[in-house]
């Protein structure tokens, strides 16, 4: 049951985010297993933009038909960016979770929490003992 | 915690890829490829549900109408042979032991579908009450249950027989023997959408099941999980026991005074909904929309001008209205239709009004 894509040049967390650093910034995401396991996601809440996210803490929501679940900062920084095309469209998440459906973009503030992301081969053994 | 129990299809439901949930005590399948999928087959081709985990209490004998009639809120007396209506057990304060459709299947023969959370307590309320000659039997476990909805499913119910059928009509209910199979089929449902609800032997569900699916393959039929039939329900008004429903409820607070008889007649209950039938009641069941963006979801608060006033029941988003909708009980003064309402998500009072119900008139 593990098909799920888990890209090898990602950084990831154990609650299903993604990281991709881009020079000075990161770009976060949920991970193809999160959005398969959420199902069709009808909802997504972000904080503003400049706004701080700090390691582990919620930084917004995510809704699917079912079920609300909290998104989780992989690391702390400064938001500066959020994805405006989920208002409209949440499935993004759903299509195209490494692409147009990211969330936030940050400016760590601690470049070495990125240090203790998961690299994808971690990321996968994590998943493959959640899945359904 | 206890095992959970499983469904004749249970292994049908795995070979499909659905995943499966503990609900009630059984594990079942929340959904098959994707709920918003499930749900739009269902309003424009057609959905089969397992809901086997669903109980059948059968009543036999010459007092079996009247023994029913004294059950149930609705008016079985005047239920015709081949028959069914929704109605409510009652405890003696007027609370509701459960919501259940009662089919009249002959002269002296009834059954009782209730629900599964329910199953063994509806049992002993029953055979508590029950009064006359009759035979009470629960066939729930040698029972399953399955239910075709959407406008093809009378297509392909035909489809699948082979030959011409004489199917029932709305709340109308039948044994027919189809593709050698002896069925119950029921004209109801739990969608707002026509279809039918099909009782077999646990042995002959998964003949069933298969060749159901495969004769609405034409019509584009997919197996539908537990999480589209809870935004089906929803859309069209449907109470669900242990979220608008429980044993301190009465029909009057829920809206359901249409499925309670002539309080002069005699039935479990009657007594307490004769001493509250003059007052208002405390709370009501009222349907609202949001106005603001977000999500309702049951339990959370329902605030007018800043106090708490209710709680959501159920909430979802409707994926036929393209809005989001929930049920709620409120205070009777704020449950006129454009009411505005604030619904508490996350600390935040997110507007929205009262709206009639169903959310999903008929024929839609």
């Amino acid at each position: 049951m593990s098909d799920e894509q888990i890209p090898s040049e990602l950084r990831y967390t154990k609650d299903d985010e993604w990281v991709r650093v881009e020079g000075d910034e990161v770009v976060v995401g949920v991970t193809d297993f999160a959005q398969s396991q959420l199902g069709d996601i009808v909802f997504v809440e972000l904080p503003a933009v400049g706004a701080t996210t700090e390691a582990g803490a919620p930084f917004g929501t995510i809704e699917s038909v079912k079920a609300v679940s909290d998104l989780f900062a992989p690391i702390s920084g400064e938001i500066l960016a959020v994805n405006e095309a989920l208002t409209d469209k949440p499935e993004l998440v759903n299509e195209s979770c490494y692409g147009t459906g990211w969330l936030i973009r940050l400016r760590p503030s601690d470049r070495g929490q990125l240090a203790a992301l998961l690299d994808a081969e971690a990321y996968r053994k994590s998943t493959e003992s959640r899945a359904s | 915690m206890s095992e959970l129990s499983r469904t004749p299809l249970f292994e049908i439901h795995r070979r499909l890829g659905a995943r499966l949930v503990p609900f009630a005590g059984w594990e079942m399948p929340i959904q098959y490829s994707s709920i918003l999928d499930e749900h739009a087959a269902v309003r424009e081709r057609a959905g089969l549900f397992d809901v086997s985990h669903m109980g059948q209490i059968f009543f036999e004998g010459p007092d079996a109408v009247a023994a029913v009639d004294r059950l149930v809120s609705c008016d079985v007396a005047s239920l015709g042979v081949g028959r069914a209506r929704y109605g409510l057990l009652l405890n003696d304060a007027g609370g509701c032991v459960d919501d259940v459709i009662a089919t009249r299947l002959g002269e002296r023969e009834l059954f009782l579908c209730v629900n599964a959370s329910n199953i063994d307590k509806d049992r002993d309320w029953i055979l508590h009450h029950a009064t006359g000659d009759v035979r009470i039997e629960d066939r729930s476990p040698t029972t399953a249950l399955l239910a075709l909805q959407g406008p093809a499913s009378a297509r392909i119910l035909t489809r699948f027989a082979g030959t011409e059928l004489a199917l029932p009509k709305r709340f109308g209910a039948a044994r027919m023997s189809i593709a050698g199979l002896e069925l119950i089929v029921s004209a109801t449902g739990y969608t707002g959408s026509p279809g039918f609800e099909l009782a077999c032997a646990s042995t002959d569900a998964e003949r069933l099941f298969e060749g159901l699916l495969a004769a609405g393959a034409p019509e584009g039929i997919l197996p539908v999980g537990l999480g589209a039939r809870d935004t089906l329900r929803l859309e069209a008004g449907m109470a669900l026991y242990g979220h608008e429903l429980d044993d301190t409820t009465t029909p009057f607070e829920a809206g359901l005074e249409r499925y309670v008889k002539d309080l002069a007649r005699d039935f479990v209950g009657v007594e307490a909904l004769r001493r509250i039938a003059g007052e208002t009641p405390r709370r009501r069941l009222v349907g609202f929309e949001l106005v603001e963006r977000g999500i309702a979801r049951a339990d959370y608060e329902i605030v007018h001008e800043g106090s708490i006033v209710g709680r959501v029941t159920s909430g979802a988003p409707s994926p036929t209205l393209g809005k989001s909708i929930g049920l709620g009980y409120v205070p009777p003064a704020l449950s006129a239709v454009g009411q505005a309402l604030g619904i508490r998500i996350r600390g935040k009072d997110v507007a929205a009004q009262v709206v009639a119900l169903p959310f999903l008139k008929p024929g839609r």
